[in-house]
């Protein structure tokens, strides 16, 4: 097995609003190998995106982690000081953000921003770093870095833009990148080519990436390992070959089901019937029952917990019955 | 369906005022001689990246967009030729579903109101509320919504109900074409399945035409009978969907389809990615002869020289590319 990268266990981020308080991150393990890509799959507010801001620190205000670590090279960046978590953001820990537009700043030329982790963490002579910085676009695929490297971000195009991203993601070499979305607003040829550079980055520094995303199809090409999120938990975790071939969970089932390959045109694509619990009124019990084709009593009175059989972990108190 | 189209686009061109780009050219020219036509019942899938001219293709088809060249007929009939009075009649005829369930409905107006609002315009379908009031029931019905739906606001709608509205609004007026922008694009998975099924029972119910607009390849083909590829502007392939799918004939559709992420591990063994070198060029400054050749990797003298004539298959005739080293993956998978 490779060297781990990172390793998350009860991960719990509580929401505090007008209409309550409820756990928006309910308890997430899991664990991302070096030079390997871990996928959290789940659909709109499973909780995907709210456990990496809750890993890189960056919640909101209204967000709080209230359980759990997260270990990385022997530290639990949920335990140390502020001022340790700054010096960690780059060299050890980094992040790709699906929006690229509002993640870059948009009144500094791109060579700045590139600059940036060098001038910080390296003390760099500006000099230096911008060279380094055109060396970085060069890297990334950018055509003429040296005249690109004094533009703004408006005046690249999306994909460009990711790439910049991307750029100043792996700047330091981090062991651990976590990309939120990174290609949900590209086209479809786009994302490929960015698809293609992460993987091409996550083998030349040895990260473990953490690649959240719902999109099925990603996952399938992109990640080793896959863990389903639904209502803040994770419910299904194991290889991706052996997830996608042969879900254990309804849900996992569901959502492979949902997908329109195979069937034949006009048919009716199978559907989850209902939408996610309302986080503010999550039933006792399984957060799925009320959309499971499979639903039992027992689904209804107690909570399945994420238990592993063979390299496989399913969240589901009727596994055994849905494996084929 | 019947064989003579009900939509019938030849050549229609737009070109638009824009600040000047790069070249110090300020016309963009959004449509370049697009040939379509769309069939009673029938869907039509319309494939292509951000800026290469769907949007306006379909604004031109919703009739708000007046072409510079090339005529569009509908039923026979040109509805640009028509007085003001007539062409408000023929607008109700196309109809659009948006992307964006979320921004689509007005969050003022009850799901009732919405579905009600296209009457606001065409006075003359009902005469009395009551009429309304029923056939608003009636539609509600017909998309899978409550009667007791009527009087909720769009925000107590999930984002796949709030579609359901939205394609309700487009059903109210009785229309021949609808148009569905990114129908399913801005929803989750699960709910995506729900509503392309629904898509489908409408349009055996209805006999009702779709032109289909979506970035995701997998639903195009899940949905589509037919399918129309652009690229900058132009239509550079179409045919049937599985002619295209199966064997793409202009290397952009081939390299569209390669890049497009599969789940089934088999696909992904069976096809190669094709990573395209570049980007996509300016429209305000597009290559000369074949629109495609600055990214294409088996590109000519001759693509750079002359624009591509159209080029059926010789086996499938209704399968035609704007190319000229048109591939045959038939002969290559063989090989």
């Amino acid at each position: 097995m490779t060297a781990i990268g990172m390793e998350v266990s009860g991960l719990t981020v509580e929401l505090t609003t007008p209409r309550g308080t409820t756990r928006a991150v309910d308890g997430v393990s899991f664990t991302a190998h070096r030079g390997r890509t871990l996928a959290l799959l789940g659909e709109s507010g499973c909780g995907k995106s709210m456990t990496a801001q809750a890993i890189v620190g960056l919640l909101e205000p209204i967000a709080s982690v209230t359980a759990g670590s997260v270990q990385v090279d022997g530290e639990d960046l949920l335990k140390v000081s502020r001022k340790r978590r700054r010096q960690l953001a780059g060299p050890t820990l980094s992040i790709v953000f699906q929006d690229a537009l509002t993640a870059l700043n948009p009144v500094l030329k791109v060579g700045t921003q590139l600059a940036e982790p060098y001038r910080i963490h390296q003390r760099m002579p500006a000099k230096r770093a911008r060279a380094k910085a055109i060396e970085l676009m060069r890297h990334v695929g950018i055509p003429e870095p040296e005249s690109r490297v004094d533009s703004y971000p408006h005046q690249f195009s999306g994909g460009m833009r990711q790439r910049l991203l991307i750029a100043m993601a792996v700047a330091l070499s981090p062991k651990v990148l976590i990309a939120d979305e990174p290609t949900t607003a590209l086209d479809v040829t786009v994302q490929a080519q960015i698809l293609a550079l992460l993987a091409q980055l996550r083998k030349e520094h040895d990260m473990a990436v953490v690649l959240i995303t719902h999109d099925l199809a990603v996952v399938a090409e992109e990640a080793d390992t896959v863990a389903v999120m639904y209502s803040g938990r994770i419910v299904e975790t194991g290889p991706v070959d052996e997830v996608f071939e042969d879900p254990r969970h309804p849900y996992t089932r569901g959502l492979l089901d949902s997908v329109p390959v195979e069937t034949e045109r006009g048919a009716d694509l199978s559907s989850i019937p209902g939408a996610p619990p309302d986080l503010f009124a999550i039933p006792p019990g399984c957060p799925y029952q009320a959309r499971c084709p499979l639903v039992q009593d027992v689904c209804r009175a107690e909570r399945p917990a994420l238990e592993t059989r063979a390299g496989r972990a399913v969240a589901c108190h009727l596994a055994e019955g849905t494996a084929q | 369906m019947t064989d003579s189209p009900l939509l019938d686009v030849q050549g229609i061109s737009k070109t638009f005022q824009v600040p000047k780009g790069p070249n110090g050219n300020d016309r963009l020219r959004a449509l370049d001689r697009i040939d379509l036509t769309l069939r009673q019942g029938e869907t039509l899938g319309l494939v292509g990246e951000s800026g290469c001219g769907k949007s306006t293709l379909a604004r031109t088809l919703m009739l708000l967009e007046r072409p510079d060249q090339g005529t569009v007929r509908f039923g026979g009939v040109d509805p640009f030729a028509l007085r003001k009075s007539e062409l408000l009649r023929w607008r109700r005829r196309v109809q659009m579903v948006f992307q964006d369930p979320y921004a689509s409905l007005n969050p003022r107006l009850t799901a009732a109101q919405i579905i009600a609002e296209p009457w606001h315009t065409h006075r003359d379908l009902f005469r009395t509320s009551r009429e309304r009031a029923a056939r608003v029931r009636e539609l509600l019905h017909l998309v899978g919504l409550r009667p007791s739906d009527a009087d909720r606001y769009p925000q107590e709608f999930s984002g796949g109900q709030r579609q359901r509205i939205g394609i309700a609004r487009a059903l109210a007026l009785g229309p021949d074409v609808v148009i569905c922008d990114e129908p399913v694009s801005a929803l989750d998975l699960s709910v995506q399945a729900q509503v392309l099924n629904l898509l489908n029972e409408l349009q055996q119910a209805l006999s009702v035409s779709y032109l289909f607009i979506s970035h995701d390849l997998s639903v195009v083909r899940h949905v589509a009978d037919r399918v129309a590829v652009m690229y900058l502007g132009r239509i550079v392939e179409t045919g049937t969907t599985d002619e295209v799918f199966e064997n793409p004939r202009h290397p952009y559709t081939k390299a569209l389809l390669s890049a497009a992420p599969t789940l089934r591990r088999a696909d992904r063994e069976r096809k190669q990615k094709i990573l395209l070198k570049g980007e996509l060029p300016s429209p305000l400054d597009p290559p000369s002869g074949c629109r495609f050749r600055t990214r294409c990797w088996q590109a000519t003298e001759l693509c750079a020289n002359t624009p591509p004539p159209p080029t059926a298959d010789p086996t499938t005739p209704g399968h035609t590319a704007e190319c000229h080293h048109p591939l045959d993956t038939r002969v290559s998978a063989a090989r």
